[in-house]
């Protein structure tokens, strides 16, 4: 059972981790607008 | 698309939960194997979910080399459809391998022109360059995901996590590396030809992905044998299970590149206005 719960937990980790990057690289992008738009 | 991204969402949500109900509770436990087969409900459509977006970065990255002449792309359409039509043909004079249906080769001949095509005209210009991108890097997610849970399940089934040699075990994970340098070409490379080396790279990166999915079908390995086709079979209620997985993942992975392709698109808008930015003032000086 360990085994299986770990495989579903590594999954949406892995998947919540690329989604955490996603949404820092768009706040950085963000940022470089608002300096570009001064 | 805007409009329908909260929508799709959530009905993206509603489906993963559902999925997992069903892999989790109400899918029937597998006989010898026990409970832990259930990692097979997010394995396979997590690979299959890669092998489609590995697909998709080859078709647009052809698309990107052709259209760079357009008398090239011109020869590459009517080849597309060329291979298209000896498929169709070729599944009905050659006899497929075992457990294989004529129809099914058919279809995924024809599938592979209306991809190519759809991709060509939903992706004008240097758009094909940014799903190119896009579905590597979601591609290497998913990738990770099956190299990851592939082994945690083989460690109670088979008693070791990895079957060094086992060439579906290797040639995924060539896989893996394959795109791994891709994207890291992609990142670090300053050269003005990092999108035409890259997409070059992807093209015969891209042939691993038939080696992998038929190295079960044509070779004797510790990777259990195809599930579909290739003489395989599966309990009909598990396949369900495995499909309605299937396609949550695909919503999800749709979701993902499209909010990865937005973040593409602003991205290289900005560069280019930096770019000019930077002009204008050494102008100004």
């Amino acid at each position: 059972m360990n085994f299986l719960y770990a495989a579903y937990a590594v999954t949406w980790v892995i998947h919540i981790g690329y989604l955490t990057t996603l949404v820092r690289r768009y706040a950085r992008l963000k940022k470089e607008i608002a300096e570009l738009k001064k | 698309m805007k409009r329908w991204f909260p929508i799709l969402g959530i009905v993206t949500l509603a489906l993963l939960s559902y999925a997992l109900y069903e892999a989790l509770v109400a899918a029937p436990t597998e006989r010898t194997m026990g409970d832990v087969q259930r990692i097979f409900y997010y394995h396979v459509p997590s690979a299959w979910t890669a092998f489609l977006l590995f697909f998709l970065n080859f078709v647009a990255s052809i698309q990107y080399l052709v259209r760079r002449k357009p008398g090239v792309d011109r020869i590459a359409n009517w080849i597309v459809l060329g291979i298209a039509v000896a498929i169709c043909i070729g599944a009905y004079v050659v006899p497929p391998p075992a457990g294989v249906e004529r129809s099914a080769v058919a279809t995924t001949g024809l599938a592979v022109a209306a991809i190519y095509f759809l991709v060509r005209k939903l992706f004008p210009g240097d758009r094909a360059d940014i799903l190119a991108v896009v579905t590597a890097e979601v591609g290497v997610v998913f990738c990770t995901i099956v190299l990851i849970t592939g082994p945690l399940w083989a460690r109670p089934v088979w008693g070791i996590w990895w079957a060094p040699g086992d060439i579906r075990l290797t040639s995924t994970l060539v896989l893996w590396l394959i795109y791994i340098a891709y994207l890291m070409l992609r990142k670090f490379s300053s050269s003005g030809n990092t999108a035409v080396i890259a997409a070059v790279l992807a093209v015969f990166g891209a042939l691993d992905v038939p080696l992998v999915y038929f190295s079960i079908w044509f070779f004797r390995t510790q990777h259990p044998q195809p599930v579909i086709g290739g003489g395989g079979s599966i309990d009909p209620r598990m396949m369900q299970v495995l499909l309605i997985n299937w396609v949550a993942f695909l919503f999800f992975a749709y979701l993902v590149s499209w909010s990865r392709y937005r973040l593409e698109v602003i991205k290289r808008e900005v560069e280019r206005a930096q770019g000019m930015q930077e002009l204008m003032e050494t102008r100004a000086r």
